[in-house]
């Protein structure tokens, strides 16, 4: 009996293994920038392209980056619920234009709305290297003291702000 | 399929790549130092293109893979060595973009997983054949065995004759 036991429990354990594989996503790569501090830069804002915005600027403000372009279809899927988290309070939301022309930046926030405070424009995606980033869009939640607490990799929908997001920054605007 | 729905499916089909279209092209221009080129050429077929992940830095045409060697010239061209070019990619995108990963306490099991198991399935083969060997005793032939067995071939050999 234990003869064909043992090869169907390690057959089974297999399939465990196996299955629990299929249901992760390969495109999602461990951040190697969980808890270091937020690379500083400091570029040129889309809507007003004399000022600039500094990561340096945020310090002792829990906030989010999130880095987005016309040209990605997936940024479309999460566009229209950016505005309820800004709207929500819960925490502000800048966008990092990533290798977009201006342009082509000021048309799609024309047409679809702007829910980023502001944005900032990385044109040669220099900056976004820096963040490791390696496709949009990408959001990060850095802390008050200027470290990335999280990073997430696709469309924020609803059920990753509820249950990743929004708990994250109420513990980090309590601390 | 109607015709219309296939048009819709072919245009869909065709949406990433002109998206991918509308993106700030980087200059992927190779550098005038041949020394150069030839160090990228080394070091970027060690590096892992992260977008399209199965292929090398060298090969891959993503976007973001120009941008990394764009990256990886300016840095050489700098006077950065490969070990510290090699550190800055890693500090920012993890080992997964080493083609080969270093050998650190995360990655034992994956240097070592192989050979742990090569190991354990020969004890177990070992232990098996020792096993068999001590099923098999060694059972001399009694007097009476060989007498019996001698008639049987004497008998045969009558019979042949």
């Amino acid at each position: 009996m234990l003869k064909y036991l043992i090869p169907l429990a390690l057959f089974l354990v297999l399939v465990v293994f196996l299955a629990i594989g299929l249901t992760r996503n390969p495109q999602e790569l461990p951040s190697a920038l969980i808890d270091k501090p937020a690379p500083t830069f400091r570029l040129p804002q889309l809507k007003q392209p004399d000022k600039t915005f500094s990561a340096e600027d945020m310090r002792g403000k829990v906030w989010m980056l999130n880095v987005w372009a016309s040209w990605c279809v997936a940024c479309r899927d999460e566009h229209p619920f950016l505005f309820e988290y800004q709207k929500s309070g819960a925490v502000p939301i800048y966008g990092l234009n990533y290798k977009d022309r201006p342009e082509d930046a000021l048309g799609w926030l024309g047409e679809l709305g702007d829910p980023y405070l502001l944005s900032a424009v990385d044109l040669d995606g220099r900056v976004a290297i820096d963040y490791g980033v390696y496709g949009a869009p990408e959001s990060y939640i850095i802390d008050k003291t200027g470290t990335i607490r999280l990073k997430h990799v696709g469309p924020v929908m609803p059920d990753v702000w509820d249950k990743k997001i929004l708990p994250l920054v109420q513990e980090l605007n309590r601390q | 399929m109607t015709r219309s729905r296939l048009l819709a499916l072919l245009l869909l089909l065709l949406l990433p790549s002109f998206a991918a279209m509308a993106q700030v092209q980087t200059e992927d221009q190779p550098s005038d130092d041949p020394l150069i080129e030839q160090r990228l050429a080394k070091l970027s077929h060690e590096l892992r293109c992260l977008q399209c992940q199965n292929q090398t830095l060298a090969d891959s045409p993503s976007d973001l893979a120009a941008d990394l060697r764009r990256e990886i010239r300016a840095q050489m061209k700098a006077g950065k060595s490969d070990q510290e070019i090699i550190a800055f990619l890693t500090q920012r995108y993890g080992q997964f973009i080493l083609y080969r990963p270093r050998v650190s306490p995360l990655t034992y099991l994956l240097w070592f997983g192989p050979f742990v198991l090569l190991l354990g399935g020969l004890v177990i083969l070992f232990r098996y054949i020792k096993q068999r060997r001590d099923q098999i005793t060694e059972q001399p032939l009694s007097a009476e065995d060989r007498r019996r067995a001698e008639e049987m071939l004497t008998s045969s050999r009558k019979e042949s004759a």
